[in-house]
């Protein structure tokens, strides 16, 4: 009752759960066969910066525009073309709007 | 009983649209007696449509409601001239997505809009444009369908505009009202030229008539580019980032619905009014042009967003091309009925109402974001997570799901799309499933921007009991969707399918009789 027929085979997603929490279990109990005997909240298991000063934690965090910025970058010429069609400005809106008008009009009109 | 199972089609509309004429009369009361009328309203509208939908997927045609007596054709005549409620699986499926937005919307407003003026208004446009959506997908009439399509317009400007202290609101609010305006002038315009070639304006009665002739052919573009529009489909997109982005949190997630009403009166003008009157091939192929463009540029303006509800905006357009891609290639072999046409359909339709829940649920938890960091701009956002963990915990739901991260509910519907368009042409499912990886790549950004990493202020005030209540119904309307969806699809969405995609005799029937 919970699996569904895709067209080209079955998708069930509690046997994939079940499988997913078996995996998790082995993670975990790989985990659990590591080293105990490192002292809880001292320097060992605070990240290793050497010799400089630490600086302040919300200078650290990675912010939105920070991320993926290669990948826009790389795709610039794209990204260029795109931005500019999103104006803002509404006639724009409307230039959009009447010109897929008159493209499905074409093609419903050609049709028998 | 009988009598509410029998009137429910009519009450869906009827409570909501009083509730709304009412509530700002009880808000001159009292505020709190408000805003449990507007409450009890919610949950009557949820159970009515319950009753709706029940009533529906246990019967084997579509029921009719007349207003005004019972024969849907009166005696000797050989039209219907009542107005007529029709409502078959696709239509109760719609009225499922919409009270579930609309009940967790509501509840989750009521805290949220809890210390700003103007909840009288709020309440009453909110219940007008929930009785709009009811409309649009229960109404048998065309000319009917554009009154509730107006209605629900002037309902949701009324909100996108609704914090009327700020520019952007006003501006988003002029921008789609215009945008909507003119989508309903063509719609009246298409209604027109074919109530004057045919003489009606029932839907069946149309459908049962209809030739494909020019002046057919023209209202068919009219309507086709005017509903696209108003789902949102690229390149008419643009006023969707503006109204999600500048409405209120919990209206943005009934925007989502409303969008949804449009692609619903898109699919059952294709499907039932026009059939095969028309090439269903090339119909089909102008939805999956459209559902192609609407994926890729959706999701690739959705990556550079800054702002948090911009970015949720842009993401649920890409999510429209989803289901567009879907019905498209369900409709473009419609003519052959080839078995994986029917996957298509299933997993199109599928895909609106989990898209509904998970866009909601994002929606809903940008909202309890924005109030805890004071800012929409992620920049400016860093760990949240501290202090709003469940809505972290949320968001990270609502962001799987969308992306079609197993076992979400979004997962099984976009399998669904991929293996069945994979069948129809290869090249159809390896973009959308571009899509979806670009999809995780911007909620990974949101989710490292917003929540993880050190507190960049005060503490963050965590979302209310109500909020709370309604993020976790929507989360868990995901979760359930995705473990079971076998239960759903078999349930809900396949007679939904089945009434777009071979019911259009039994629509035309439950009318015209024969």
């Amino acid at each position: 009752m919970n699996a569904i027929n895709t067209g080209f085979g079955i998708w069930s997603p509690v046997v994939w759960t079940l499988l997913f929490l078996g995996v998790l279990g082995i993670g975990f109990w790989i985990w659990g066969a590591g080293r105990k005997d490192y002292k809880k909240n001292s320097d060992q298991t605070k990240p290793f910066l050497a010799g400089n000063e630490e600086p302040d934690p919300a200078r650290l965090h990675v912010s939105g525009d920070h991320l993926y910025w290669g990948m826009t970058a790389g795709l610039r010429a794209y990204y260029d073309r795109i931005r500019e069609w999103h104006t803002g400005v509404l006639s724009d809106y409307f230039a959009w709007f009447i010109g897929v008008l008159a493209v499905v009009f074409i093609v419903i009109g050609l049709l028998r | 009983m009988n009598a509410l199972i029998f009137n429910a089609p009519v009450l869906l509309i009827a409570i909501p649209l009083l509730g709304a004429f009412a509530v700002p009369l009880i808000g001159r009361i009292s505020v709190p007696l408000r805003r449990i009328f507007t409450g009890l309203i919610a949950l009557l509208t949820t159970a009515c449509a319950g009753l709706v939908a029940a009533h529906v997927f246990t019967s084997a045609a579509p029921i009719t409601y007349v207003l005004g007596g019972m024969a849907t054709l009166p005696l000797g005549m050989h039209f219907p001239i009542r107005i007529i409620l029709e409502v078959d699986g696709m239509s109760a499926f719609m009225v499922i997505l919409t009270a579930l937005v609309l009940i967790t919307a509501i509840f989750y407003s009521f805290p949220y809009w809890r210390r700003r003026s103007g909840g009288n208004m709020y309440e009453a446009l909110f219940l007008l444009l929930g009785a709009g959506i009811f409309g649009m997908e229960l109404t048998g009439d065309l000319f009917n369908f554009f009154v509730f399509l107006e209605i629900t317009s002037i309902a949701a400007c009324g909100l996108i505009g609704f914090r009327a202290w700020q520019g952007k609101s006003q501006e988003a609010a002029f921008k789609t009202m215009t945008l909507y305006t003119v989508s309903g002038l063509f719609v009246l315009l298409a209604i027109g030229l074919l109530y004057g070639e045919y003489d009606g304006l029932n839907i069946a009665y149309l459908a049962a008539h209809i030739g494909g002739s020019m002046v057919d052919k023209i209202a068919l573009g009219l309507l086709l580019t005017a509903l696209a529009m108003k789902a949102g489909a690229v390149p008419m997109h643009m006023w969707a980032p503006d109204a999600y982005g500048e409405a209120p949190a919990p209206i943005a997630a009934v925007l989502v619905a409303n969008s949804q009403a449009s692609l619903y009166g898109l699919f059952r003008v294709l499907f039932t009014l026009y059939g095969l009157t028309i090439s269903v091939t090339a119909l089909g192929w102008i939805l999956i042009t459209l559902a192609l463009l609407t994926i890729f540029v959706g999701v690739t303006m959705a990556l550079i967003q800054s702002d948090i509800k911009r970015l949720i905006a842009y993401g649920a357009v890409s999510q429209i091309g989803y289901m567009l891609l879907g019905v498209g290639v369900g409709l473009a072999t419609s003519a052959g009925h080839q078995p994986f046409g029917l996957v298509a359909m299933q997993g199109g339709i599928f895909h609106m109402i989990n898209d509904a829940a998970c866009v909601g649920l994002l929606f809903l938890s940008a909202g309890a974001v924005i109030r805890a960091a004071g800012t929409r701009n992620l920049n400016r956002m860093g760990g949240l997570g501290h202090d709003l963990p469940w809505t972290a915990v949320f968001f990270m739901i609502g962001s799987f799901a969308l992306a079609g991260i197993p076992p979400f509910n979004g997962f099984a519907s976009k399998l669904m799309i991929y293996e069945s368009t994979f069948r129809y042409s290869p090249i159809l499912a390896v973009i959308a499933i571009l899509g979806s990886i670009l999809l995780l790549a911007v909620f990974v950004k949101v989710f490292q921007s917003a929540f993880l990493g050190p507190r960049l202020g005060a503490p963050a005030a965590r979302p209310s009991g109500w909020m709370f209540a309604a993020m976790g119904t929507l989360a868990v309307v995901v979760i359930a969707f995705g473990l079971f969806p076998g239960f759903f699809v078999h349930t809900i969405v396949t007679p939904a399918a089945k009434a777009l995609w071979m019911g259009r005799d039994a629509y035309i029937g439950a009318v015209m009789g024969g």
